[in-house]
């Protein structure tokens, strides 16, 4: 099926692109094969990302970090079938991504520009169920479960504005939980709130990520963040954007903010993207540094 | 408590003006300007008759149906012109033109066109009120958050769903300022649409009462005029709100921070 793609060429300006780790055809629920994205604008032709390749196994959560303005949102706009790709493909269970996928859902970084003013709390998460014409008892089942896990059972009357920004945002995860997607793609969806509210809401995708065995992919420029969080961290190159590492987060299934975050393994894997990082920002390529990324 | 206040706010600059007219005109009778009993005696006699039948209801039966289907008309063009960018391109220089036009001098050419009859008078009305509705549901729904539209096309929100749920509601307080100013423009346009080549109607009586030095008639229809924009400004008033219940309160909490 996609055989085509496990020979990767040399991209035409004779750099080869590194690659994020690829899983056997058949395996992968969501594979990203040699992603190119070019804006045309008026001024000439912006390279957003040059040539990404990765897989996400099903049940993974894996975060992407890069450094700003790695094209870390262009990314995620053309997995969730939003944008569309200048080269390469985006497979959802060997489907190839041309418009928003059914079974994906995204969350935003602007939450409240995300959530509809308009509706209630139990409105907003039951929008998109109401959509794809599930039936009213049902949807009243989804909404609620949904509102249960990210402990906002108490406010479905409420409007999403009269929330704090971290309920808000909690509001918009419901929404994405409701819906049922095998992927759950998030947007730096914590960028706007405060440290403490972070902390409760990285705690709070875990426990969503380990209750319904969904598959997230969380983009964010936080290093801190990406390690506590993910049982993989990919990280990116500064744009136009190639993978400059794909490693495994070997830290216990539990976390907890407090002992995770004082593991020596924390440190040391904080340690090593933080120095991938700027690597990246000073202009270090993968290719270019380790010679041709072979097969 | 709080009624009592609101209809202390609602009636005490009436009240004054009422005294005001009252203590000026209580001297020398004037022939053009009648005093409050007069007047008030008028209007009775005048309105509360068969002409509440005659002129009064059909002229506000007209005026209520030309200016909500300038309402749905401008929503549903508005929207399909909103929606696409070519259709916008094409259509906007032609839409400052009309727009531009003085209803009232389309008059005799509708009269040419529809006739002599009620559909004129609706047309006229139509033809003034649309505006406002059109142009402020056009740049409603381009103005729309970009963030918005994503959600929705993520979570497969589109086509009639998409106007539905999404697109509409966030237009709606554009497309409420455009409702507003229409109302206004639909009342001048009732009493003009009444002055050509009518036999009946609110613009029609006044203009008479006019001609035939009916002074205190003429005064009680200019009265019945008012009451009726206050009724309409009420009535939108109150729509309004629970329309928009979310608005304010979006509003109010943003000013606040």
């Amino acid at each position: 099926m996609q055989s085509d793609t496990s020979t990767t060429a040399p991209q035409g300006d004779g750099v080869t692109a590194s690659r994020g780790r690829t899983l056997p055809d058949g395996e992968a629920l969501l594979s990203v094969r040699n992603l190119k994205k070019v804006y045309r604008t008026d001024g000439g032709d912006i390279e957003a990302v040059r040539n990404l390749t990765f897989d996400l196994g099903r049940g993974e959560l894996v975060c992407l970090v890069g450094p700003s303005g790695s094209g870390k949102t262009t990314l995620l706009k053309c997995i969730a079938g939003l944008m569309g790709t200048t080269d390469g493909e985006v497979r959802l269970d060997g489907q190839k991504v041309t418009g928003p996928p059914k079974k994906m859902a995204v969350v935003f970084q602007e939450y409240g520009r995300s959530l509809f003013p308009w509706l209630r709390v139990a409105d907003n998460v039951e929008l998109p169920l109401k959509n794809a014409s599930i039936p009213k008892a049902e949807r009243k089942r989804l909404v609620a479960e949904a509102l249960e896990a990210v402990g906002l059972a108490h406010v479905p009357r409420s409007y999403p504005w009269q929330l704090s920004g971290g309920m808000q945002q909690r509001v918009a995860i419901a929404r994405a939980v409701a819906y049922q997607p095998e992927v759950l793609l998030m947007d730096e969806p914590f960028a706007a709130v405060d440290a403490q509210t972070r902390a409760d809401l990285e705690d709070l995708i875990r426990s969503v990520w380990k209750k319904l065995g969904v598959t997230v992919l969380f983009v964010t420029h936080d290093i801190d963040e990406s390690i506590y969080l993910g049982e993989r961290v990919i990280i990116l190159s500064s744009s136009p954007t190639v993978v400059q590492e794909d490693i495994v987060i070997d830290l216990p299934a539990e976390r907890d903010q407090l002992e995770t975050r004082s593991l020596p393994r924390f440190t040391e894997l904080r340690h090593h993207v933080y120095a991938e990082i700027q690597r990246a920002k000073q202009g270090h390529r993968p290719a270019e540094a380790a010679g041709v990324v072979t097969e | 408590m709080k009624t009592l206040k609101f209809i202390g706010y609602l009636l005490t600059l009436p009240v004054i003006l009422l005294l005001w007219w009252w203590v000026a005109t209580s001297g020398e009778p004037n022939f053009f300007v009648p005093t409050p009993a007069k007047l008030a005696e008028t209007f009775v006699n005048t309105w509360i008759s068969e002409r509440l039948f005659t002129d009064v209801l059909p002229s506000v039966t007209r005026l209520a149906l030309g200016v909500l289907a300038a309402i749905v008309l401008g929503i549903a063009l508005g929207l399909a012109v909103g929606l696409n960018r070519t259709l916008r391109a094409l259509t906007e220089p032609v839409f400052e033109f009309f727009r531009a036009l003085p209803p009232p001098v389309l008059v005799p050419v509708l009269m040419l066109l529809v006739g002599i009859n009620d559909g004129m008078k609706i047309a006229v009305i139509i033809s003034g009120c649309i505006w406002p509705v059109l142009l402020n549901t056009i740049e409603g729904v381009r103005s729309i958050d970009p963030v918005q539209n994503e959600t929705s096309r993520s979570y497969g929100i589109s086509g009639f769903n998409q106007i539905r749920y999404q697109i509409l509601p966030a237009a709606t307080p554009t497309i409420m300022a455009g409702v507003r100013q229409c109302l206004s423009i639909g009342l001048i346009l009732m009493v003009i649409s009444e002055m050509f080549a009518s036999s009946s109607g609110l613009g029609f009586s006044i203009v008479q009462f006019q001609r035939s030095f009916a002074v205190p008639e003429m005064w009680s229809g200019i009265v019945v005029l008012g009451l009726i924009g206050v009724a309409l400004s009420f009535i939108f008033q109150w729509c309004e709100r629970r329309v928009l219940r979310w608005y304010h309160g979006l509003k109010e909490v943003e000013h606040a921070v």
